[in-house]
């Protein structure tokens, strides 16, 4: 890879677009092309995937410059995995089967995530060494240090507002640009920003935000609408309580798109005919919208409520690229890395723990939410 | 199963197999750093052998070119390559670099404390034997500690700064009669015959510094602990001995907000007493030369900023500093800085490197470029030409000052480096005193 770059910085700059382009085309195509040739049954499409499966972690080794083990790794997982696909064709050995597939994603599993919450859980106890046991001094630290609590009710915040405000603005907005003209140009709009990152996303807005003194020209949006107006230039991200608040704003403004293409491919899947029959009972639009609509996207509002409540409740990037945590706007996610970095180890597992268990309610609903989604079909 | 089938599907194996061996026969190097490999080039294992060093920093723009410049001809001489790195989050990256296996090798600490975070958890090696020597003859005991940690050293001083500096407009104050002060009090009775005779506030104040944002604020803290309250509360300060909740750390603030919580004091050319967090501390030099403000506290480097901005440093220029005086007038207290290499790797270039850091021929070539100090004995005065430095050597030099280093710099990272800094910007903004010292004093290190 690296090679591959060296290589291109040394061509002209203009040449150098197409070629970045065709290299990422040239990737995605190979994707699909396996992406698809994945489920065809035969011994032509196996050999293909076979030889994929060598050639291609091989390739990547080499061009990586990784280590020769992964590469003997990779043969060998491909030669395996290849042996298994060959047995189930003649419907031999299911078990046997079942777990050669499934180890590698098992061990990615324990290695990635079993195995770190236990760690970080014990770390959670000891001090900030790692040497000695603490007990619960660490929790006693988070609940009574002065900043301590505002920060986990800065978290609350976060997921109360963030997920109930950015659903309602994509469900509104979903439902009023419905069957409208031009609504993929709509939705095109309420959608771009997820296209930019968090931190991205925060820059411009502390650009929206920035104060100057009342007798110099304003840079931001918002203080020069007050000043046009005749007020004088608010601090948005100091005045406390409401600083917090102009942050949920940026979640707000990147998740509404994406709660509105999923609400509004839910609205387009309400059979009509329901629809119609309620119309013919008399039903005006806000009964229609509220008896009929409503609860046929019920699954689809669970989703979107779900995932904005855990992408609010770990929320880090905003916090810490607008304000760093001053001014009482520091969340859970924000204080476990501050502490992290000072070499807090424990009083940051115990910061990740909180958090862990504040997630762990909406992530177990919603996986019951699925679950019973799959019975209904 | 036909006997031509499996001939194939063996064939197959047999072919992959060959592939692979051939593959990891052939990649031959990966996996291998790249500083090795680039050394392998050159020619055997003679002292011309080139090789790279990376540095990593606080120091950036302007003052990161006189750095490069000030190693540029031994690195050439000696046939390595020093990379330096600046970054502004140097204090909250260095330390994810080091946990995460991504360590530069020398890295220029701005703060003890933080070199001893790194230290005592193993990340960084011990001075080797050049090193040693070239501190004991170059520096007094006192900078030679602030490079130890637990008995052993870790590092030389590099640079130094002499913190508590006041700037002001000569030519101002000679117009309006205005005198320098010469105690605390006097400070207070200056700033308000100022806000008397001009009408608007006389201090300005800029707080802001990125992830580092607050830390102009320990320093004026800092300085009126050891001015008021002398250098043996400094010390038990710094050694949490005196906790931040202590009645003397609490006056501290209070003094220092009689002039940085008055909206009528503060912030020239930039608004009230909130807009000190979000103005650049960089850019208070531009209303120092522009003369919508009289007074800024900082620290010696910030000449470098008013030549930036257009000024002319001097006791006759556009702005010259005098040292905050101490409460009753008599001697004088100063709080000054300084940086510390360490080293996260003994590799023979790397040690090189980072032996002439610490001796009195690079302290000269740096200190000759301009702006800033070294305290290395070595050091020719007269290599020091800004007016000045001259002064801060002066002050460095006479036996009545009682120095003392940053306190910040010198506390555990978590506190110096974070909820001193933070508890600053808080304060600033408006947080009741008490509650911002119980923030700052829950963030010392649980063991």
């Amino acid at each position: 890879m690296s090679a591959f770059l060296q290589w291109l910085s040394t061509l002209p700059s203009l040449v150098q677009v197409p070629v970045v382009i065709g290299a990422f085309l040239a990737v995605v195509g190979l994707l699909l092309f396996f992406i698809e040739l994945a489920p065809r049954p035969g011994r032509k499409y196996t050999i293909i995937r076979m030889v994929a499966c060598v050639i291609l972690p091989l390739g990547m080794v080499a061009i990586l410059d990784s280590y020769t083990w992964a590469i003997i790794g990779a043969g060998f997982l491909g030669l395996l995995l290849f042996w298994f696909d060959n047995r189930s064709r003649h419907g031999a050995g299911h078990l046997f089967q079942l777990v050669g597939f499934l180890s590698p994603a098992a061990i990615l599993l324990v290695a990635g995530l079993i195995v770190p919450t236990i760690q970080t859980t014990a770390q959670s106890f000891m001090n900030s060494r790692g040497d000695q046991f603490v007990g619960l001094e660490n929790f006693i630290w988070i609940f009574t240090q002065p900043q301590g609590v505002r920060t986990v009710l800065n978290t609350v915040a976060w997921v109360l507002l963030a997920p109930a405000l950015s659903t309602i603005a994509g469900l509104a907005y979903a439902v009023f640009i419905d069957k409208s003209r031009g609504e993929n140009f709509f939705k095109i709009l309420v959608f771009m920003p997820m296209a930019i990152s968090f931190v991205g996303a925060s820059i411009i807005w502390r650009f929206i935000y920035t104060a100057r003194p009342a007798d110099q020209d304003q840079i931001g949006l918002f203080n020069q609408l007050i000043v046009w107006m005749g007020g004088e230039p608010v601090q948005f991200l100091q005045v406390e309580p409401w600083n917090t608040l102009a942050l949920i704003a940026v979640l707000i403004w990147v998740q509404t798109g994406f709660a509105m293409v999923i609400l509004s491919a839910a609205i387009k899947a309400v059979p009509i005919e329901q629809l119609e029959a309620a119309e013919l009972d008399g039903a005006n639009a806000w009964q229609r919208f509220a008896n009929v609509t409503l609860p046929n996207i019920r699954s689809s509002l669970v989703v979107v409520l779900t995932t904005i409540s855990i992408a609010s409740l770990k929320v880090f990037d905003i916090v810490r690229t607008m304000t760093a945590g001053a001014n009482d706007t520091s969340v859970i996610a924000n204080e476990m890395y501050t502490q992290f970095r000072n070499f807090e180890s424990g009083r940051s597992a115990a910061f990740a723990v909180v958090l862990f268990l504040m997630v762990m309610p909406i992530v177990i609903y919603n996986a019951r939410q699925i679950n019973k989604q799959r019975e209904l079909r | 199963m036909s006997r031509s089938r499996h001939g194939r599907f063996i064939a197959l194996m047999a072919a992959a197999g060959v592939a692979v061996l051939a593959l990891s026969g052939c990649g031959g190097g990966p996996g291998v750093p790249a500083a090795t490999t680039s050394a392998g080039t050159a020619t055997g294992g003679t002292p011309t052998e080139k090789s790279e060093v990376t540095i990593y920093g606080t120091i950036a723009d302007a003052e990161a070119k006189l750095l490069e410049q000030s190693w540029a001809d031994w690195a050439k001489e000696n046939n390595i390559d020093i990379k330096y790195e600046s970054s502004k989050e140097f204090e909250t990256q260095i330390a994810v670099r080091a946990q995460g296996g991504n360590a530069p090798d020398l890295a220029i600490f701005p703060q003890p404390g933080l070199l001893g975070d790194l230290a005592t958890r193993g990340f960084l090696k011990p001075a080797p034997a050049g090193v040693a020597a070239n501190v004991a003859s170059g520096w007094s005991d006192d900078w030679a500690a602030y490079g130890t940690v637990k008995g052993t050293l870790y590092g030389a001083p590099l640079m130094a700064s002499v913190k508590g500096w006041v700037w002001y407009s000569p030519k101002e104050f000679k117009e309006k009669g205005w005198e320098i002060p010469t105690t605390w009090q006097g400070v207070l009775d200056l700033t308000a015959k100022i806000e008397a005779d001009k009408g608007k506030a006389p201090w300005c104040a800029g707080f802001g510094s990125g992830d580092a944002t607050g830390w102009p604020g320990t320093d004026w803290v800092e300085d009126l602990v050891l001015r008021e309250s002398g250098k043996d509360v400094y010390d038990q300060w710094v050694a949490n001995g005196v906790k931040f909740t202590d009645p003397q750390i609490k006056a501290a603030f209070e003094e220092a907000g009689k002039i940085l919580k008055n909206p009528k004091y503060v912030n020239a050319g930039y608004g009230d007493v909130a807009s000190i967090n979000a103005t650049a501390f960089g850019d208070v030099a531009n209303v120092l030369v522009k003369g919508d403000c009289s007074l800024h506290h900082q620290a010696s480097f910030f000449s470098g900023f008013i030549t930036d901005a257009g000024g002319t440093v001097g006791p006759d220029a556009d702005v010259w500093a005098f040292i905050l005086p101490s409460k009753d007038g008599k001697g004088s207290s100063v709080t000054g800085g300084g940086e510390i290499v360490g080293a996260f790797s003994d590799d023979p270039a790397v040690v090189k490197v980072q032996e002439y850091l610490a001796s009195a021929d690079w302290a000269n070539s740096r200190v000759k470029l301009g702006g800033v100090l070294s305290a290395n004995k070595g050091l020719d005065p007269a290599n020091a030409s800004d007016p000045l430095l001259k002064e801060a050597v002066a002050v460095l030099q006479d036996p009545n000052t009682t120095f003392r280093f940053d306190a910040s710099d010198l506390m555990p990272g978590s506190v110096g480096a974070g909820s001193f800094w933070k508890g600053m910007v808080d304060w600033i903004n408006g947080s009741d005193t008490d509650a911002v010292l119980n923030q700052i004093e829950s963030g010392w290190p649980s063991s």
